[in-house]
């Protein structure tokens, strides 16, 4: 099978779409901002099972009466399936756990069965948003790193604008759907820095292979038949992850569909990102054989 | 690339078979086995408490401030230093001072310093001084005097969470100390996480007081089980630690629960005097600053044995009971984060965990099939291959399966295929300019090596920040998605490889498609 699909040609087209959709998201990020869950913002979560008849407006009243501050109530999954968030108060209340469930046992008239209770205080969600934070940071610090031992700065420089384009532009739609931030996102966002670095330098590989083999073409061609020729792999490669993350997604169950959805998103974004940002930015920087040939001569004295 | 000596065939499959033999260890249901070893479920699937608790040493550190007030009074009376305005505040001491030279000499001595003791291990003294202007001084804990009083604190404290958990009984209680002020207590398999909670949240500091009007040490108005305002003195009889043993019992004339308990020598004989000297008097029972119960004293006890009574459930007085068995914790606890999941969501969970690893590994593997064919049967065997040492090399390690964990597998499933994908894809382009198959394999996995490698190493290092990093379930992802790159690695490229060469080896002749 030979493809010849002209992608330098859609660069420009691609770059002013992702800047556009980058600062958006930036945007949303900064003023609707993100919606943390529990783990970074302190609070209480509960997920209780409970009779089928019963709704989420009812279990929202019957707790109103314990003046909780903040709480919020969702179906979660299966019928009688609910998530509440309680929004951290005051100090943790020890006995809020057992006073809760005799509350809602007794107003809703029905069995209240708590699968779940998540407690975060607030010291201690600050500490795991810190974590996070540094945790991202160095990830892409390090890929920085490993690119720049492993190629040239400007191929560095290019994944790492990549991996910031990929991570910004998850969240950004994280925002926008107001969906939750929790640790396994973190995990999930750290797993597409992961991949994304991978699908980069795939086609990096393949653009330092084809300088060095064709001296006289320029970068954009290079380009372009580097990733033409990595193509298929990129192609078979994604589909293959998506397939593991959709079976997750739709039968890994609710506390999973969080994760699988970011990585799903992540994965999109990250093969796109490494043939339409990472690779125009050689272009930027005026990368040539001659690049890697100075290199070559500095290494060797 | 595709030629392999008899020894690394030998090293491959023996390699192979000696990692993955030991995933078959976790189908034995019972441990009857020489080797041990299982992976071990996370909380969040079998179901159980994560607790995280916080020393809160507020309160100790002001009454250890308060107890240098009496020491060190003495020793500026001692050495003849005049001092006015002594103030005792929260956690400092204040006061005026004319020769400060002098006190500095006495305060930084070395030599039987038992008011300001030097720490040989930190270089350090207990306390500090600062000069505020005239002649001020204020003394308070150093940091490492802090240092030293949080950690015998919470190591105190570990000790007697311990003692209270192994007493309710739970199977395998993980208890750990987690930087300079808190406790990590994991706790699988919990049905009832507010009965620990509850202990746990108890500084169960026991007093005995009398109740008297006055009292030369002060009194305390403190409510009575029954409603009334008592006064009881600030005097301590005799507190918790004189006690050697505390059992729940059944009173019999009333059919009532109590605790009856047992005191060491000291304690009977503190207690045999109090009550030789008091009789008609009435006692307070005091815990963690509330009054029990204030019974009369009808007669002398003497014996080392008494009963508290106070209208108890039985539950009630087997935990009071269990309490002071384990000793007061020297502050309190508070519980900072606490993750606590039932066991039937638990057993949920494995089972979506599971129902989704299966379909995607089946979807995988019929993409990969119908993709690549006979090679794509290769790098099948190859991912069956890697998803047993993956789970080999988990029992190995006894390492903790969290439900991010299953979903470390699985995606493993996706990106495991990817070292194949380059490598065919590579061979493929080979093929076209190569005349010799077998040259154009070799050339290929050659070729591909660098860039699997890369690709690979990049994940790699995801993984080992996330394990750094994450804490809990999200640390299982980051196990299972970094053992899944090394066995990935080494089924492509030693498993599969081999696969390879025995087909195209064995097809000279014939054209080969991949």
């Amino acid at each position: 099978m030979i493809r010849n699909i002209n992608f330098v040609s859609s660069f420009k087209k691609a770059n002013i779409v992702s800047i556009l959709i980058f600062i958006l998201s930036i945007l949303f990020i900064i003023f609707k901002g993100l919606n943390y869950g529990i783990d970074f913002k302190g609070g209480t979560l509960i997920e209780l099972r409970t009779e089928s008849s019963v709704n989420a407006a009812s279990i929202r009243d019957s707790i109103k009466t314990m003046d909780l501050g903040d709480i919020n109530v969702k179906k979660f999954g299966k019928e009688g399936d609910f998530l509440i968030k309680v929004e951290q108060k005051k100090t943790n209340k020890s006995d809020l756990i057992p006073e809760l469930k005799k509350t809602l046992t007794d107003n809703l008239s029905a069995n209240v069965d708590f699968r779940r209770v998540e407690n975060v205080g607030p010291k201690v969600s600050s500490e795991l948003l810190e974590s996070s934070v540094i945790a991202i940071t160095l990830a892409l610090a390090a890929m920085l790193f490993y690119i720049w031992v492993r190629f040239e700065w400007q191929f560095s420089v290019g994944s790492i604008i990549a991996l910031f384009h990929d991570v910004v532009i998850t969240l950004g739609i994280f925002s926008i759907l107001s969906l939750e931030i929790n640790l396994s996102i973190i995990a999930a966002v750290l797993t597409i820095v992961g991949y994304s670095m991978n699908d980069t330098v795939v086609i990096y590989d393949r653009i330092r292979e084809n300088l060095l083999k064709y001296t006289k073409i320029s970068i954009s061609d290079v380009s372009n038949l580097s990733i033409n020729e990595t193509l298929a792999r990129t192609i078979i490669t994604s589909i293959t992850t998506l397939l593991a993350l959709v079976s997750i997604y739709i039968l890994g169950g609710e506390i999973l569909r969080g994760f699988s959805f970011a990585m799903i998103l992540g994965v999109i974004i990250g093969t796109y990102s490494s043939i339409f940002v990472a690779s125009p930015i050689l272009k930027y920087f005026k990368v040539s054989s001659k690049t890697l040939e100075k290199e070559e001569e500095n290494i060797v004295p | 690339m595709l030629n392999f000596t008899k020894i690394n065939i030998l090293l491959i499959y023996l390699t192979f078979f000696s990692i993955s033999i030991f995933s078959t260890l976790n189908l034995q249901s019972k441990d009857n086995l020489i080797i041990d070893k299982k992976v071990n479920l996370g909380l969040d699937l079998q179901g159980g408490s994560y607790l995280l608790l916080e020393i809160n040493s507020d309160s100790l550190i002001e009454e250890k401030i308060q107890s240098k007030v009496i020491p060190l009074k003495k020793l500026l009376k001692d050495n003849n230093l005049d001092y006015f305005d002594f103030k005792i505040n929260k956690d400092t001491l204040s006061l005026k001072i004319n020769d400060i030279e002098k006190f500095k000499l006495i305060f930084l001595s070395k030599k039987d310093n038992t008011v300001n003791p030097y720490i040989d291990n930190y270089r350090s003294f207990e306390l500090d001084y600062k000069e505020l202007s005239d002649n001020n001084i204020e003394i308070k804990f150093s940091k490492f005097g802090l240092l030293t009083i949080n950690n015998s604190a919470l190591k105190q404290s570990i000790e007697i969470v311990r003692r209270r958990i192994d007493d309710v009984g739970t199977k395998e209680p993980t208890i750990l100390q987690r930087g300079e002020k808190r406790i990590l207590v994991e706790l699988p398999g919990l049905k009832d996480p507010d009965r620990i909670k509850k202990l746990l949240g108890k500084t169960a500091q026991l007093n005995f007081r009398l109740v008297s009007d006055n009292s030369e040490f002060g009194v305390d108005d403190l409510i009575s089980e029954n409603g009334e305002i008592l006064k009881v003195s600030k005097r301590i009889v005799m507190s918790g630690e004189n006690l050697i043993d505390a059992q729940p019992s059944i009173q019999n004339q009333k059919n009532e629960p109590t605790v009856s308990f047992t005191l060491d020598r000291l304690g009977a004989q503190k207690f045999g005097r109090t009550t030789t000297d008091n009789v008609g008097k009435r006692l307070a029972i005091v815990l963690d600053g509330k009054i029990i119960s204030a019974p009369n004293i009808n007669e002398a006890i003497t014996s080392g044995n008494g009963m508290i009574s106070g209208n108890f459930t039985f539950q009630e007085a087997t935990d009071l009971a269990l309490l002071l068995r384990s000793g007061a914790l020297p502050t309190p606890l508070n519980i900072v984060e606490e993750r606590t999941v039932g066991p039937d969501l638990g057993e949920d969970s494995i089972k979506s965990g599971i129902i989704s690893l299966i379909t995607g590994f089946l979807l995988v593997i019929l993409f990969m099939f119908y993709k690549y064919k006979v090679f794509g049967l290769i790098a099948n065997t190859a991912l069956i291959a890697n998803l047993l040492m993956l789970v080999g090399i988990l029992t190995i390690l006894e390492a903790t399966l969290t439900l991010p964990g299953i979903a470390g597998i699985i995606l493993t499933v996706g990106m495991a295929v990817d070292a194949n994908v380059l490598i065919f894809e590579r061979i493929r382009e080979e093929l076209k300019t190569e005349k010799s198959i077998i040259h154009a394999f070799d050339s290929g996995y050659t070729k591909a090596k660098i860039t699997v490698l890369d690709a690979n190493i990049t994940t790699l290092i995801a993984a080992v920040i996330l394990f750094a990093f994450g804490s809990g379930p999200v640390k299982g992802f980051a196990i299972t998605l970094g053992i899944g790159i090394i066995t990935t690695l080494f089924s492509a490229y030693f498993l599969a490889r081999h696969l390879t060469s025995i087909i195209v080896l064995n097809n000279k002749k014939k054209e080969i498609r991949i």
